[in-house]
């Protein structure tokens, strides 16, 4: 019979017959007879232990459509048999009932107790006997991914001297296209080449689970116990070297987490940059520019229910749009009677922004809103085993220096700009030239708060969207601007990414709130030293 | 006047003294003597407000005299204001013994809530009400001090000043909110039973607190009087108006300023001490920056560099954030929103410049 089954599979594919070969000496282990399928099935049912793992044993040789769900529900314990005509059940509870679903027919039975059936129960041994069987199943898998699984299964349960397994998996590791799973599974060679009493191949076991930083490669290599010195130094330097290599991986994770924050704070600041570094109005509302931003995206999502992934690539423009409007509005309502008396700007801002927030308490209810991230923004790059770099903020990170590139290239390259430092750096003098100083001045604040608005949409995808959104940023914004010099587009984005970075390196020993403190107190501190930011302008226009 | 011959007074500052004096004496007496039914009768609860608003009138003149008359915007003074709050609230929670919920003899509620086994050591000498009073004033002046000589050695003004005092201000709030501070964290100290052997709750107590708000406006008011008044005013106004030109002529333009702070932050502490048993709580919210940017603004609709016109501008503003916060919630904000735009825009000088312009054209 066995024989019949490993032509037929032969047939199927290559690669299982070394399988169902090796599988014949690794679930077989008295060598006994292979029961045939319906004999196996009936030998679930009995008490013994020992007859139960002939029955599974056959069962993986069989391999029938049913395999892979009985051995999950026997390791679940939800494989039942009546006690009546011992045919075998999958039980589930479904609201408080017990439900039992035959396993050769479509038979259901529901019942508010277990009476009349009776769990096949397993012991440890079967259990992973089944376990083991599972893997090799899934081992063959077409699917590259269950392969890998399967293999990370057994490695987290590596180090036993197990030399059926190892027969199989280095059978297996030769065929594998997969170079993951290949790695995988020579890692698993190599931690059970450790356990066992082969000395003269740990050196190149050692090797190979050094150079991984698989979790399951150091603790492999921390079970270790070396038969020479020679080999317990190796062993030693091994893990040392995966430990260095893990620190490094963790400082580039917590760099990339302070680039990404900083991403945020340089971002919420860059409209700032332009109204209260360019202009050098105290923009106190800049903060429900940003609110005003995500509120726009929260709508246009609300306008575009089935297009959430293109909802965010028009908010873009959307916020930019509004916020802009409101901007100038701003500028041409209140700011422009106020130029040349800052703090007076300061309050007369501060008036606005709390107008704005009460109107969008109004319209919006003053519950928080949440807007969804499209699902191309979710999942992780998965650098290597202990780095992956989630999507959202990587793509965080690149918006905020698009968005500063197209700033940058605005202020340098466009009539726009020329005007608008014309104007900050000699208002007079730029109006004489025919520069019309308050329409760049509307212009300009309307591109600041434009900019405030993307920051919005930004935002809105990392927190909830609520009127008070904005006081959230808005003393952030400033320490940004002002760490990084007055004026000073780049100082801006230096000075956010470094406060970002600064923050996250803090972070683990620090608490996030102590961390924040300490920053605000660096700043007050480095302002003192130096008041005109990291970054002062230079030249005439700086003095005033 | 006793005082005019030490203190240059003006005719408002007469007329302001003399209102706060009648006030002082018909509250009482409405509370006290008038029966609870009669129309003229003052309920505690509005003398307790009227403390409250005093004590904010108090606050304002230390504003003003920083930003009226030594154009330093301080966004700061809630920091100061709250930690004289806390200095008196810590008192006020020592008194509480072995009445709290917990009824720990020497430990605070929250504390043995957090399983605190012994006082930490910046809570102890709060049993003595003359320690709680010195730290009042020696904390936020202490404060003022060291962040006054750095931030003016190093010529920080202007908006910069305002940033960084802001971001005191809101560093101080993060740190309050921690639990890890022992000093109550987000709930803040509350639940006080009396105060130097008087209970909170009685109406007496009450008339006496709103009594010593009275005065302490009105010692705050003079004191303030006497420093604008005096040389040193007038230098701090040369500062305001010229900074370089001041420092040139000779005038050590940092310790001017340094003082003048300090001095304008023990008066924000002694407010906020005062508070504290009127409103029976203080927590971190007191510290928030948006508390000083109103703070501003009601010397700012008052009028600045007038001291008065402050007093006027908190009693204003407050007072009509009591009536619209009851009456029309929604409105507040558009209202205190449009208050400081229309301010800003059109009156300048704030109230107490309609009445000069009316001097000036009469």
């Amino acid at each position: 019979m066995s024989g019949l089954v490993s032509r037929q599979q032969l047939v199927l594919q290559a690669s299982l017959l070394i399988l169902s070969s090796l599988l014949f000496f690794l679930v077989s282990p008295a060598y006994g007879e292979t029961l045939s399928l319906d004999d196996a099935w009936k030998t679930l049912t009995v008490k013994s232990y020992s007859k139960k793992a002939n029955a599974i044993n056959a069962i993986a040789e069989h391999q029938p459509p049913e395999t892979l769900a009985v051995f999950n529900a026997l390791l679940q314990g939800e494989l039942f048999y009546s006690k009546r005509d011992k045919k075998l059940y999958y039980m589930s509870e479904v609201k408080e009932q017990y439900q039992f679903k035959a396993l050769f027919n479509e038979e259901v039975i529901t019942q508010a107790r277990k009476r009349g059936f009776k769990k096949v129960k397993v012991n440890n041994k079967l259990r992973s006997l089944i376990r083991q069987n599972l893997a090799a199943i899934q081992l063959t898998d077409s699917d590259g991914k269950i392969r890998l699984n399967a293999v990370n299964e057994l490695l987290k349960r590596s180090g036993g001297d197990d030399g059926d397994l190892n027969e199989l998996i280095s059978g297996l590791a030769i065929q594998e296209g997969d170079s993951n799973v290949k790695m995988a599974m020579q890692l698993l060679l190599a931690a059970n080449v450790l356990s066992s009493e082969a000395h003269a191949q740990h050196h190149a076991a050692i090797a190979t689970l050094g150079a991984s930083l698989n979790p399951a490669a150091l603790n492999a290599l921390n079970r270790y116990s070396a038969p020479s010195e020679e080999l317990k130094t190796e062993a030693l330097k091994a893990v040392k070297s995966i430990e260095s290599q893990k620190e490094f991986y963790s400082i580039l994770e917590t760099i990339f987490f302070g680039l990404s924050l900083g991403s945020v704070l340089a971002l919420a600041a860059i409209g700032l940059a332009i109204t209260f570094g360019v202009m050098g109005v105290i923009n106190m509302a800049h903060g429900e520019l940003i609110m005003i931003g995500a509120y726009t995206t929260f709508v246009v999502q609300i306008l575009m229910p089935n297009n959430i992934g293109a909802s965010i690539i028009v908010a873009i423009p959307a916020a930019f749009i509004v916020a802009g409007l409101v901007g100038v509005a701003i500028e041409r309502g209140v700011i422009r009677h106020l130029y040349g008396r800052p703090l007076e700007t300061l309050l007369a801002t501060f008036g606005i922004s709390l107008i704005l927030q009460q109107a969008v308490r109004s319209i919006f209810s003053p519950l928080n809103r949440t807007v969804e991230t499209p699902e191309w923004m979710s999942g992780a790059w998965q650098f290597n085993e202990v780095l992956a770099l989630t999507w959202n903020r990587m793509y965080l990170i690149f918006f905020c220096i698009a968005v500063f590139m197209v700033l940058i290239a605005i202020m340098k390259k466009t009539p726009l700009g020329l005007q608008v430092r014309a104007v900050s750096q000699n208002r007079t003098m730029a109006r004489a030239m025919g520069v019309r100083s308050d329409w760049v001045d509307a212009l300009t604040f309307g591109l600041g708060a434009g900019i405030a608005g993307i920051a919005g949409v930004a935002l809105s995808l990392l927190t909830n969207v609520g009127p008070n959104l904005g006081q959230a940023y808005i003393i952030d914004s400033f320490m940004v601007v002002v760490f990084g010099g007055v004026g000073n587009l780049w100082g801006t984005l230096v000075a956010g990414m470094s406060l970002g970075v600064a923050n996250k390196i803090m972070e683990p020993w620090a608490g996030a709130v102590l961390a924040k403190i300490l920053v605000l107190i660096f700043i007050i501190l480095f302002i003192q030293k130096r008041p005109k930011g990291l970054f002062p302008q230079r030249g005439r226009a700086a003095e005033e | 006047m006793l005082s005019s011959r030490f203190i240059k007074t003006d005719k408002p500052d007469h007329w302001f003294l003399g209102i706060l004096f009648v006030v002082s004496v018909l509250v009482p007496v409405l509370n006290l003597l008038v029966p609870e039914e009669s129309m003229f009768h003052f309920s505690t609860y509005s003398v307790t407000l009227l403390g409250k608003y005093l004590t904010y009138a108090l606050l304002a003149i230390a504003a003003d005299l920083v930003w009226g008359y030594l154009g330093i915007l301080s966004l700061g003074h809630s920091a100061f204001f709250a930690l004289g709050g806390y200095a008196m609230g810590m008192y006020l929670m020592r008194q509480i013994g072995d009445r709290g919920v917990y009824g720990d003899p020497v430990l605070p509620d929250f504390m043995v809530f957090l399983n605190w086994q012994e006082l930490p050591w910046f809570w102890h000498g709060f049993d003595m009400f003359w320690f709680a009073l010195l730290m009042v004033m020696v904390v936020p002046g202490v404060l003022a001090y060291i962040f006054g000589y750095l931030a003016f050695r190093s010529r920080v003004s202007g908006v910069y000043l305002s940033i960084i005092t802001q971001a005191m201000t809101y560093a101080l709030m993060l740190a309050f909110f921690r639990n890890e501070m022992g000093f109550g964290g987000n709930n803040g100290l509350t639940d006080f039973k009396d105060i130097i052997g008087f209970s909170l709750r009685e109406d007496s107590t009450r008339i006496a607190l709103f009594l010593a708000s009275a005065l302490a406006v009105a010692l705050g008011y003079l004191a303030s009087r006497y420093i604008v008044s005096s040389r040193l005013g007038l230098a701090c106004v040369a500062i305001r108006d010229a900074e370089s030109r001041s420092r040139f002529i000779g005038y050590r333009v940092e310790n001017i300023k340094l003082w003048v702070f300090c001095f304008s932050a023990v008066l924000a502490g002694i407010a906020g001490a005062l508070y504290v048993p009127q409103v029976g709580i203080i927590n971190p919210g007191e510290f928030s920056p948006l508390n000083s940017i109103e703070l501003i603004v009601w010397v700012a609709i008052g009028g600045r560099a007038t001291l008065y016109g402050a007093v006027v501008g908190a009693l204003l503003v407050n007072y009509s954030k009591s009536y619209f916060t009851a009456a029309l919630p929604e409105v507040w904000l558009f209202a205190l929103g449009a208050l400081f735009i229309l301010v800003t825009m059109f009156l300048p000088k704030g109230i107490a410049g309609i009445r000069r312009r009316k001097a000036a054209k009469a």
